[in-house]
C-alpha cells in the first residue's frame, strides 16, 4: 500500500466533491491580481502546515481556488517551493500565469506542470508590456505546441479575465516530453501519480522518501531537455523586434550602478522614512493613539470597568491598569501598531510590486558579503527600520540557516524600529549633531562587528547572490491595497494574542512586586558600569516589553548629554521587544531565541559601558 | 576560457560550466543553461555581475561568478 504523502492539514484540505484549482506562476507575474479578480472578497489566509508560508484560499463557484508562492519550478530547493509543490501535487487543474515578456523563463514551469500530467490552462499575462517592448506572440501556435488553452491577458485592466474563466473547464493535459514515458516506467507506477513519479525521476528526495523510492539522478538531463524544448517553442511563437529602450530599462540600469544607485537608494529611504517615520508615526498615530484610542476609548473603558471592579484590586489592574488587557493592549495594538503596520505594508507592497528590491539587493551585495550575508538580506534589514518583528519574519527568504541566524541577530540587536527611532530622535536632536554622529557610528560599528564576528565563528558557508531582476514597473494601486489588507490582517491576528499575553505578564510582575525587585537587582549594572542614575533601571525593564518604551522611559530624567547618549545606545542594542522575541522563538526555536536575547543584553551593556569610558 | 568575474561590461559570452548542481538547476530554469549565449550588462565594483539574455536579467554574486567558466563569444 502506498503511504499517504505530503499530507495537507485541515487548513488546506479540499472538501470532498470539490475540485482544487491552483494558481501557479513565477514570482512577479501578477498571480495575486488574478487571485483577487477571480475570487473577490472572501479570501482565507492561513499558514501552510509546518512552515510560515502564507496560503490564500477562496471559493470559486463549486470549486476551491488556491494561490501558491511564486516559484521558477516544482522541486524542494526552499520552503516556498515545497509548499507550491505539495499544493500542485494535489491540484485537479492548474491555472498557470505566464509573463509574456519572460516566456523563456516562465514556460519552463509550464512545461514541467504539463510533464507532471496535470490539466492546465495558461494565462499569458502582461501582453501590453510585451507589445510595448516589441514582442509579438503567436498565441494560437503557442497553444498548439503546449497542447493546452492559452489566454492572452492584461490582468490589471481585467483584459482576458472573462475568457480565462471560460477556459478553466477546457484545461487539458498538454504535450509532455515524449522521452519521459520510457523513463517513467523505471518508477513503479503502483499507487503513485505521474506527477509524483516525475518528481522522483527529477531527484526530489522528499517525494521519493514518502513513496519508499530512491530519488533518480535524472534531474539535469530532464531539465536540459525541457530547457531546449521551451527555447524551441519560444523561438517558433515569438518575434522580438528590438525597439528603443524604454524608461524602465534605463532606470533599471541606474538603480544597480553605484554612482546613480546609491543616490536613488537614499531618495527611496528618505521617502519611506518620511511616509512611515513622520507621516504615519507622528501625524496619524497622534490621532489614532492619543485622540481615539487613549482619549476616547481609554477614558470610556476605564470608567466602564471601574464601575464594576475596584480600581485597586488585582482584577482591576489586570483589566484596566497601567498594563491592562483592555487598556494598554488594545490602545497600543490598534492605536499605535496598526497604523504603523498598514503604513509599512503599503510601502513594502510598493517596493515589491515595482521590482526595486532585487536591484537593491544587487547594489548592496558586496557590502553584505563581509557580514556573512548576500544582497538578499537587505530586504529584512530595510524592513527592520519599520518594524523588527515583521522584518524577522522575512528572514525566511534568505538562502541558508546561517544567513537567517546572522540576519535575525543583526535585526534583534542593532536595528531600531520606527517607534524607537521616533523617541530616539526626540531625545538626541536637542543635544546637537555631534551626539547624533556618535550614536550613529556606535550602532553602525556594532552592526558591522557582530556581522563580521558571526561570519567568522559560525560554521558552514553562506549562499551567493543569484537573483532574477524583473523589469521596473509602476505599482498598481488596487493590488498594493489588496496586499496591504491581507498582510495587515494576518499580522494583527498573530500579534493580538501576544499583546494581551504581554499585558498579563507585566501586570503580574508589577502586582507581585517582582518589578521593583528587578530594579534593585539590575541597578549595580546601570549605576556602576554605565554610570547612569539609578532610575534608568526602570527604562530597561520597560524596554524588555517594547523597544520604544525603554527609550521613552528616559524622557523626563535629569541626564547629562553624555548620559543620554550612553542610555540611548544601550537601550537600542538592548533586547528586542516581546513581540519580536516571540517571533524569533517561533522562527528559530527556543535555543537560538535565548542566545539572541541574552546576547543582546551582553552586547548592550558591553558597548554602553565602553562608550561611557571613552566619552567621559 | 575564463571565468565570469573577468568579463567586461558589454561583452557577449558563452556560459561553459556552472559548478554547483543546485545552482545549475536554477540557472537552467532561468534560461541560462551551460552553452547559453548571454551579455554581461552590468558589473559592480567587486560586486555582482549582471547578465542578460533577451529580456531576462540575472544578478550573480562575485563569489559565484568566480566559479562560473565562460568563453568570450565576441
Amino acid at each position: 500500500m502506498p503511504r499517504h504523502c505530503h499530507d495537507l492539514s485541515e487548513t488546506i484540505e479540499i472538501p470532498a466533491g470539490k475540485r482544487s484549482l491552483v494558481l501557479v506562476g513565477n514570482p512577479n507575474v501578477g498571480k495575486s491580481v488574478f487571485f483577487n479578480e477571480l475570487t473577490g472578497r472572501y479570501v482565507d489566509v492561513s499558514n501552510f502546515p509546518g512552515t510560515t508560508v502564507e496560503i490564500h484560499k477562496a471559493a470559486y463557484g463549486e470549486d476551491i481556488l488556491m494561490d501558491t508562492p511564486g516559484v521558477y519550478g516544482v522541486s524542494s530547493f526552499n520552503d516556498e517551493e515545497r509548499v507550491a509543490r505539495d499544493i500542485i501535487l494535489h491540484a485537479d487543474t492548474v491555472i498557470n500565469i505566464v509573463d509574456a515578456l519572460h516566456m523563456e523563463r516562465d514556460l519552463f514551469l509550464t512545461q514541467q506542470i504539463i510533464d507532471m500530467g496535470i490539466p492546465t490552462v495558461v494565462a499569458l499575462n502582461m501582453m501590453d508590456e510585451a507589445e510595448e517592448s516589441g514582442i509579438t506572440i503567436d498565441v494560437e501556435k503557442l497553444s498548439k505546441l503546449l497542447g493546452v488553452p492559452v489566454i492572452p491577458t492584461v490582468a490589471v485592466t481585467k483584459k482576458g479575465i472573462a475568457e480565462l474563466k471560460g477556459a478553466i473547464t477546457k484545461a487539458s493535459l498538454g504535450n509532455a516530453d515524449p522521452r519521459l514515458e520510457e523513463e517513467l516506467k523505471k518508477i513503479s507506477m503502483d499507487g503513485i501519480s505521474r506527477a509524483d513519479a516525475l518528481l522522483v525521476l527529477e531527484g526530489d528526495e522528499e517525494v521519493a522518501r514518502c513513496h519508499d523510492l530512491v530519488p533518480q539522478p535524472l534531474r539535469e538531463e530532464i531539465y536540459l531537455r525541457r530547457r531546449l524544448r521551451v527555447n524551441d517553442i519560444v523561438e517558433q511563437v515569438a518575434t522580438d523586434v528590438n525597439v528603443n529602450k524604454k524608461w524602465n530599462k534605463k532606470l533599471g540600469q541606474w538603480t544597480v550602478r553605484p554612482l546613480t544607485g546609491i543616490p536613488i537608494l537614499f531618495a527611496a529611504l528618505y521617502a519611506m522614512y518620511w511616509f512611515i517615520g513622520v507621516f504615519i508615526a507622528q501625524t496619524v498615530v497622534e490621532i489614532t493613539e492619543e485622540v481615539i484610542m487613549d482619549g476616547l476609548y481609554g477614558g470610556f473603558i476605564t470608567s466602564f470597568i471601574f464601575r464594576f471592579v475596584n480600581e485597586e484590586s488585582f482584577l482591576g489592574e489586570l483589566l484596566a491598569g497601567e498594563f491592562g488587557m483592555l487598556t494598554m493592549a488594545p490602545i497600543y495594538l490598534l492605536g499605535l501598531l496598526l497604523p504603523l503596520v498598514i503604513g509599512f505594508y503599503l510601502a513594502l507592497s510598493v517596493m515589491e510590486d515595482s521590482g526595486y528590491l532585487p536591484r537593491l539587493a544587487t547594489l548592496v551585495d558586496r557590502m553584505l558579503t563581509g557580514l556573512g550575508l548576500n544582497g538578499r538580506a537587505v530586504i529584512p534589514i530595510i524592513l527592520g527600520f519599520g518594524c523588527v518583528t515583521m522584518a524577522t519574519i522575512t528572514t525566511r527568504l534568505l538562502g541558508s540557516k546561517r544567513e537567517r541566524f546572522i540576519a535575525t541577530v543583526l535585526l534583534g540587536v542593532t536595528i531600531p524600529c520606527s517607534a524607537q527611532i521616533g523617541v530616539i530622535v526626540g531625545l538626541i536632536a536637542p543635544l546637537g549633531f555631534k551626539y547624533f554622529i556618535i550614536y550613529f557610528l556606535t550602532i553602525f560599528i556594532t552592526f558591522v562587528a557582530i556581522g563580521t564576528l558571526l561570519n567568522r565563528v559560525l560554521s558552514g558557508e553562506s549562499t551567493h547572490l543569484l537573483i532574477d531582476l524583473p523589469p521596473l514597473r509602476l505599482p498598481r494601486i488596487k493590488n498594493v491595497f489588496a496586499k496591504t489588507y491581507t498582510k495587515s490582517l494576518a499580522f494583527m491576528r498573530e500579534a493580538a494574542p501576544l499583546f494581551v499575553l504581554a499585558a498579563v505578564v507585566i501586570t503580574l510582575l508589577q502586582v507581585s512586586g517582582a518589578l521593583s525587585w528587578l530594579q534593585d537587582v539590575i541597578s549595580p549594572l546601570t549605576v556602576g558600569w554605565l554610570r547612569l542614575p539609578r532610575e534608568t533601571t526602570t527604562a530597561f525593564i520597560m524596554g524588555i516589553m517594547r523597544r520604544d518604551f525603554g527609550a521613552a522611559g528616559m524622557y523626563g530624567m535629569a541626564l547629562t548629554p553624555a548620559q543620554t547618549l550612553i542610555g540611548l545606545v544601550t537601550i537600542t542594542l538592548f533586547v528586542p521587544c516581546i513581540a519580536t522575541i516571540m517571533i524569533i522563538v517561533k522562527e528559530r526555536g527556543w535555543k537560538e531565541g535565548s542566545y539572541i536575547w541574552v546576547g543582546s543584553i551582553v552586547t548592550a551593556f558591553l558597548v554602553g559601558g565602553i562608550l561611557a569610558r571613552i566619552i567621559s | 576560457m575564463t571565468t565570469l568575474d573577468q568579463v567586461k561590461r558589454g561583452q557577449k559570452i558563452e556560459i561553459c560550466r556552472i559548478p554547483d548542481e543546485i545552482i545549475r538547476a536554477q540557472a537552467i530554469r532561468f534560461g541560462v543553461a551551460e552553452g547559453a549565449i548571454v551579455i554581461c550588462s552590468e558589473k559592480l565594483p567587486a560586486g555582482p555581475v549582471v547578465i542578460s539574455k533577451g529580456h531576462q536579467e540575472l544578478a550573480i554574486g562575485r563569489g559565484l561568478a568566480k566559479k562560473i567558466d565562460v568563453r568570450i563569444a565576441s
